[in-house]
């Protein structure tokens, strides 16, 4: 049995996170209700898995930390064929940057305990951070590949994969446990079935909060953030456009005729 | 340990041999925050025939370059860069350490930082001292720009694409001192870099080109995308994207412009079919002029451009190659 922890996060729907700006006055973000979805390059550490799973005798556990709601998105997760689904909820974990998350989710992977390959999304599409993954596998004290985007080779304790690198690849050879994030290049994340819907019902989300993890408070959320985030500033445009009106060919020739004048035609 | 207390330090890169532009631009950055701390600057150098190179970093403004120069560390190799690093940092302490944003920076950066229990900031857009001399890395976020800090622990790490500091001039009368590292031997091999290939590419490198064609969401499917590289090619520029082409499966993530991408600054950018995201428009930097075509006269891209043109860009794109091909015609002939 390979037992495979994927770790998902629940953000803001990136298709309407444009909505999420700073107040001007108060400095604080307006969320203006931007629903949670799962973060996503996290569906593809997700398919990854569920890809794996076909193939091998192969267990899936889902960790996620988060508020309440974002038991939502592990549902889901379970729904797509997940076997065992886990949040770590406790208001102590908030305001957590990378490491604080990358050492909370540590702590419960230790908890979870068997664990052979763990897969993350490459990066969040809210903080844009990419470091949760490779931190997690310091923590642990296990190596990591990072923007995997093929694996070569999926043999019990040891793993060939392709890498993205500046123009080309590199192949990575690794001896699980192993921490892997993934970019969008690997796979295609399917969808949720009706069946799969059906199934993750009977499926219970195991809850930890801050005791269950037996980590002081001063280790997680915002104290035990080494970074803080100090001030929201806005910023202002120095360009304002002229518009070029006119027909469409009248449009097209007036631009060129100034990209010409400046000199960069 | 000396004058190292509190150095600013840039984990340098090398491909084939060549430090990468990114690391000068950091070193020049690093350099400035040196003397305003009035601290020296430090630089790690990991590779195979890279003594010569080493001396680059010096004339680029750095005071010292810690060099491991062994066939071993050819490559990136995760374990044996990520234990030099930490050890080397565990005996140096420095304030500040900068590591360029690229596909080896973003793997290390995280893994250094957490061995040494730190804070890092992802692809910062500038770099500053606050008034206690804290280091202030700014990134852009919802519409305005962040200040991350990390007032505790040290250092304090930050991750910077290529292009956003200039180049330094450099300097090869500078003196400095080049300090050889051993490789350690003890190092676990559950990890390893088989093979390293690096594909030719086609077309004109972003970060350098001249004129820079990005295509959005609005190129509506793979023929819209077309119709823009059409237009770069017409125009000999570099191709860039946005992160809703890149998703849409239209751009490679390699052509991404934005904070988590490429960072370009040509004399012309054209902006097709986007709608001005901040997470995009940060990735261009200093452009002499900047032209957008949207076919929602309220986009925000319009705010943020020299030139604009309201019209569907499936439509209007063509018709630009159509006169851009007649002036340069012309241009020939006359």
């Amino acid at each position: 049995m390979l037992n495979i922890i994927v770790c998902v996060k629940a953000v803001p729907d990136p298709k309407e996170a444009c909505n999420i700006k700073i107040d001007p006055h108060s400095k604080t973000l307006m969320r203006c209700d931007v629903p949670l979805v799962v973060n996503p390059l996290d569906k593809n550490a997700m398919e990854a898995a569920l890809q794996l799973k076909e193939q091998f005798d192969v267990h899936i556990s889902v960790l996620s930390m988060g508020p309440p709601e974002a038991g939502n998105i592990v549902k889901e997760c379970l729904a797509l064929g997940a076997d065992q689904g886990f949040l770590l909820c406790d208001p102590a974990f908030g305001g957590a940057d990378a490491y604080a998350t990358a050492f909370t989710l540590a702590k419960g992977i230790e908890k979870i305990g068997a664990y052979d390959v763990i897969i993350c999304g490459m990066a969040s599409s809210d903080g844009s951070t990419e470091w949760v993954g490779p931190e997690i596998a310091a923590i642990l004290n296990i190596p990591v590949v990072t923007m995997v985007k093929e694996i070569v080779e999926s043999d019990r304790d040891r793993w060939k994969v392709k890498a993205s690198l500046e123009n080309g690849y590199r192949l990575m050879q690794v001896k699980l446990p192993a921490v892997f994030t993934v970019t969008r290049d690997l796979n295609t994340p399917r969808t949720l079935s009706f069946s799969g819907i059906i199934k993750a019902r009977t499926k219970e989300i195991t809850r930890w909060a801050i005791s269950d993890l037996g980590v002081p408070a001063e280790a997680v959320g915002l104290k035990g953030s080494p970074t803080i985030v100090s001030e929201l500033s806005s910023t202002e445009s120095k360009r304002e456009a002229e518009i070029i009106a006119g027909t469409r060919e009248e449009k097209a020739e007036f631009l060129v005729q100034k990209l010409a004048d400046v000199g960069v035609l | 340990m000396e004058n190292s207390q509190g150095s600013v330090w840039v984990l340098a890169e090398q491909i084939d041999c060549q430090i990468l532009g990114v690391s000068f631009q950091l070193i020049g950055q690093a350099r400035k925050l040196a003397d305003e701390l009035g601290t020296s600057v430090e630089s790690v150098l990991l590779g195979d025939h890279i003594q010569e190179q080493a001396r680059l970093l010096i004339a680029a403004g750095a005071d010292k370059v810690y060099l491991g120069n062994s066939p071993q560390l050819e490559f990136y190799q995760p374990e044996i860069y990520c234990e030099m690093i930490v050890n080397l940092a565990r005996e140096r302490q420095p304030a500040i350490m900068l590591i360029g944003s690229t596909f080896m920076g973003r793997e290390l950066a995280p893994l250094v930082a957490a061995r040494l229990q730190t804070g890092l900031t992802a692809h910062c857009i500038d770099l500053v001292l606050d008034e206690n001399k804290i280091l202030d890395a700014k990134i852009p976020a919802y519409g305005g720009l962040l200040s991350i800090m990390c007032p505790q622990k040290r250092p304090q790490m930050a991750t910077v694409a290529q292009g956003v500091f200039p180049k330094p001039e450099l300097d090869e009368t500078r003196t400095g001192e080049i300090i050889p590292l051993d490789v350690p031997v003890d190092i676990s091999r559950r990890i390893q870099t088989l093979e390293v290939v690096r594909e030719a590419t086609d077309g004109v490198a972003l970060e350098s080109a001249p004129v820079v064609v990005a295509g959005g969401a609005g190129a509506g499917d793979p023929e819209g995308w077309s119709k823009i590289a059409d237009l770069a090619r017409a125009l000999n520029a570099a191709l860039g994207s946005t992160r809703p082409a890149v998703d849409e499966g239209w751009a490679d993530l390699e052509t991404m412009i934005g904070q988590s991408g490429k960072v370009v600054s040509p004399e012309l950018y054209i902006g097709v079919g986007l709608s001005g995201e901040q997470q995009h428009m940060v990735g261009i930097n200093n452009a002499q002029v900047m032209v957008a075509i949207n076919n929602d006269a309220k986009s925000p891209v319009f705010e943020q451009v020299d030139y604009g043109i309201v019209d569907d860009c499936r439509e209007f794109v063509p018709a630009l190659i159509k006169k851009i091909k007649e002036y340069q015609e012309k241009k020939v002939t006359c």
